[in-house]
């Protein structure tokens, strides 16, 4: 239990209600008064949230003043929220006072063989390098976000190209007007309890800005690769295409972790102006707890894409394998006329985890189109649930919507539901959705092994087939990588 | 190669074989004819291990093994090949693919080198036109959207390509007009050699005018009451099966 973020179980009364919580936060404020503590490897803040941990951790960031004024907006906004409806989740009550908000990473296990042996069994699957499985595994914790160095490799050619890709701490520092004009115009502070949240505290994350006219000349990716215990659970990423740019962003989060349950509340704003277009996909594997569910991440993420210009388009893939609890809605605002937008998503539930996850499509401009291709995968004792919000603006003239939403059951004790909503205030918009249910049939399971394939192979390979649609979307290596995913994630979903 | 004796078995607590015995040669055709609910695809789907079949007595052993207690996939790869009377559709998985998996699950189970993308495409090629099938049905996906006939064809052709010892045709004839018939046949023709052997399940004699059998029995009730050359079949044709049945009773009546 020496996690800082961790969600706490203690019955003591140090444990806090939420109405109380200004009011705590304040003592628990003065109580670390200390402020932060500073040793040779590491600096970190002590657990607890107030308006003097964030003027500290703005500091410790050499922030400007307009961004701490930022934070601590948000920070009094979310003082004032209420608890989120937790829909169809089961979670345990999360105490923010047990958070530490600011923290290098922690000293990981020495060397591999202190490494759990489940967790490098799974890297020899995924088939990561040794050398890579020992950074993943927490043992090397130099590479918090490997975006960075990515970024440093290609720096010169994304520079002539006129790109800008670094981390938000540093955009704020060096590109303080762009990100001024941007940042929260997508996801306002106070849009809802998590982002207010992160807003107040984000840590780190992603700045990519791609000028008019320019057409990124490579996929940008970040990973999540080795968020050790403390860092990078409130990250916010920033992504600005001006007028005829385009750009593929990559974000993936393959790698498992060990600890007890963490929150995850990061939140990632996209804008597209004119004729712009943004393809972003994730692959997400943060540790779903084990078999009971003891453990995993909590992940609760707000993704929103404005499609601003006219015949801009924003696209999200994303294919979910991980975290206990996942509540996660990449939108889109398809502001602009004739703007498009997209949201293709496989996502997996297994042992006990649960999903409450889709996509809102705010159709406003004339003509804008969306498609939503949801494909939900529950095995286990999992549940999974797609939300979906299609709402079609009074001027949104002609404006088209398609949903389909598969899901497929694996065993009898798994659940699966599909909550679509639609507003549409417009006449002449067409909105169609579609939705099956489908369980691996035991027909196909003695198909598959009459002709030689083993059990396990058979039920990958049958979802990897479901899975078709999306992971088409994918670009290739992500799409092997999430396939290799889905396999892992299902061993031992049958027998 | 095959030799079931006294086979015994129960599907959902009814008991449906009851003292079956066969022998097959390498080599052979065999063809199981009956009519419907004697048995005839219990048999094929108890020889291939789907679940849900109980065997409550009686032996099969396949090439000195006890095929019983292996796993279908296990049977697989021991070369026991199922023609399904209903193939399943896999949507999204690709035909090829699906194919590669099988094959080389196979031989890795028998412990031979796995084929590569260039070795796989190269064997498919040669048993496409063997088959005289399109390669069209390779792109798709597993019998999704496929008609009666090309699903019949794609079994008899990853039978081709899975090269069974024992391949076991479960009703391969149904649902298909004449001219898939001849072609279904003319694929199985191709395949026959001196080491495999088969085992043709159907209702009507038609397809025996295609696939021309070495030995025909007639089940009912669970038990192989008449074995003969290929003329039976043409007897069962003129007469249908209640001339055996009827001869049965008289049997037995003769009997006591």
């Amino acid at each position: 239990m020496t996690s800082p973020i961790g969600i706490s179980e203690r019955s003591d009364n140090s444990a806090i209600t939420l109405r109380d919580n200004a009011e705590v936060a304040e003592a628990l404020g003065r109580r670390y008064e200390a402020g932060f503590v500073t040793d040779i490897e590491m600096t970190s803040l002590p657990p607890g949230l107030s308006e003097d941990t964030i003027r500290q951790l703005s500091a410790i960031k050499l922030e400007p003043e307009w961004m701490t004024e930022w934070r601590l907006k948000a920070y009094r906004h979310w003082l004032t929220m209420p608890t989120p409806d937790w829909a169809k989740l089961k979670l345990t009550p999360i105490d923010y006072q047990s958070i530490s908000y600011y923290a290098a990473p922690k000293a990981g296990p020495k060397s591999l063989a202190e490494v759990d042996p489940k967790l490098l069994e799974t890297y020899e699957k995924l088939g990561v390098p040794l050398h890579e499985r020992a950074k993943l595994a927490g043992v090397a914790v130099d590479a918090v976000f490997d975006s960075v160095s990515v970024g440093t490799t290609f720096r010169k050619e994304l520079a002539e190209a006129g790109v800008i890709f670094c981390s938000m701490s540093e955009a704020i520092r060096e590109h303080g007007e762009l990100v001024q004009q941007y940042l929260g115009s997508v996801v306002p502070t106070g849009d809802n309890y998590f982002a207010a949240l992160n807003s107040a505290v984000f840590s780190d994350g992603s700045f990519v800005f791609i000028p008019k006219g320019v057409r990124c000349p490579m996929e940008l990716s970040t990973y999540f690769r080795i968020n050790a215990i403390n860092t990078g659970q409130f990250e916010r990423t920033l992504i600005v295409c001006e007028d005829d740019a385009y750009v593929s962003y990559l974000e993936g989060c393959t790698a498992p972790m060990r600890d007890e349950n963490q929150l995850h509340a990061a939140v990632v704003e996209l804008v597209a102006l004119e004729r712009a277009q943004i393809k972003y996909s994730t692959v997400q594997n943060w540790y779903p707890g084990d078999e009971n569910g003891v453990g995993g991440i909590y992940n609760f993420v707000t993704k929103r894409g404005d499609c601003r210009g006219n015949d801009s388009k924003i696209s999200w893939t994303q294919v979910e394998t991980g975290s206990a609890i996942t509540w996660k809605y990449p939108s889109c605002v398809l502001r602009g006329d004739r703007s498009v937008g997209e949201f293709y998503s496989v996502a997996l539930t297994h042992h006990r985890q649960q999903a409450d996850t889709g996509t809102k499509m705010i159709h406003i401009g004339k003509g804008t189109k969306s498609k939503i291709v949801s494909k939900g995968i529950s095995a286990g004792r999992s549940s999974n649930s797609y939300r979906g919000l299609v709402k079609i603006e009074k001027g949104a003239e002609g404006a088209r919507n398609h949903t389909q939403c598969d899901s497929l059951l694996i065993g009898k004790r798994c659940g699966a539901h599909t909550f679509p909503y639609m507003e549409v205030k417009n006449p002449s918009a067409i909105v169609e959705h579609e939705a099956t249910t489908s369980k691996i049939s035991d027909d196909q399971m003695f198909y598959c092994r009459s002709r030689g394939i083993g059990e396990e192979d058979a039920v990958s390979m049958i979802v990897d087939g479901f899975c078709k649609q999306v992971f088409r979307e994918l670009p290739m290596e992500f799409a092997v990588e999430a396939k290799k995913l889905l396999e892992v994630s299902l061993e031992g979903a049958v027998g | 190669m095959l030799k079931i004796e006294n086979l015994h078995a129960r599907v959902e607590g009814k008991d449906i074989l009851k003292g079956l015995s066969l022998t097959v040669n390498p080599g052979e055709v065999h063809a199981i004819m009956g009519p419907n609910g004697a048995g005839k695809s219990t048999l094929g789907n108890v020889l291939s291990g789907r679940d849900g079949y109980e065997v409550t007595e009686g032996s099969v052993i396949f090439e000195g093994r006890d095929l019983l207690a292996l796993e279908p996939e296990e049977r697989a790869a021991a070369g026991v090949f199922l023609a399904f009377q209903y193939p399943v559709e896999i949507p999204g998985v690709n035909n090829t693919y699906f194919l590669r998996a099988a094959l080389n699950a196979q031989r890795k189970q028998r412990g031979e080198a796995e084929l590569d993308s260039m070795q796989f495409l190269k064997l498919v090629r040669e048993k496409l036109k063997i088959m005289q099938i399109s390669d069209e049905l390779l792109h798709r996906a597993v019998n999704e959207g496929f008609s009666g006939g090309e699903k019949k064809r794609n079994e008899i052709f990853q039978m081709a390509v899975l090269e069974p010892k024992l391949a076991i045709l479960d009703e391969t004839d149904s649902g298909l007009d004449i001219d898939a018939l001849k072609q279904v046949a003319q694929g199985v023709n191709a395949l026959r050699s001196a080491d495999r052997a088969f085992l043709v399940i159907t209702h009507y004699q038609r397809l025996l005018d295609y696939i021309e059998p070495d030995f025909v029995h007639v089940l009912a009730d669970g038990r192989i009451v008449e074995s003969g050359d290929k003329t039976l079949a043409h007897k069962l044709e003129e007469h249908g099966y209640a001339w055996v049945a009827e001869r049965d009773e008289s049997l037995a009546g003769a009997r006591t």
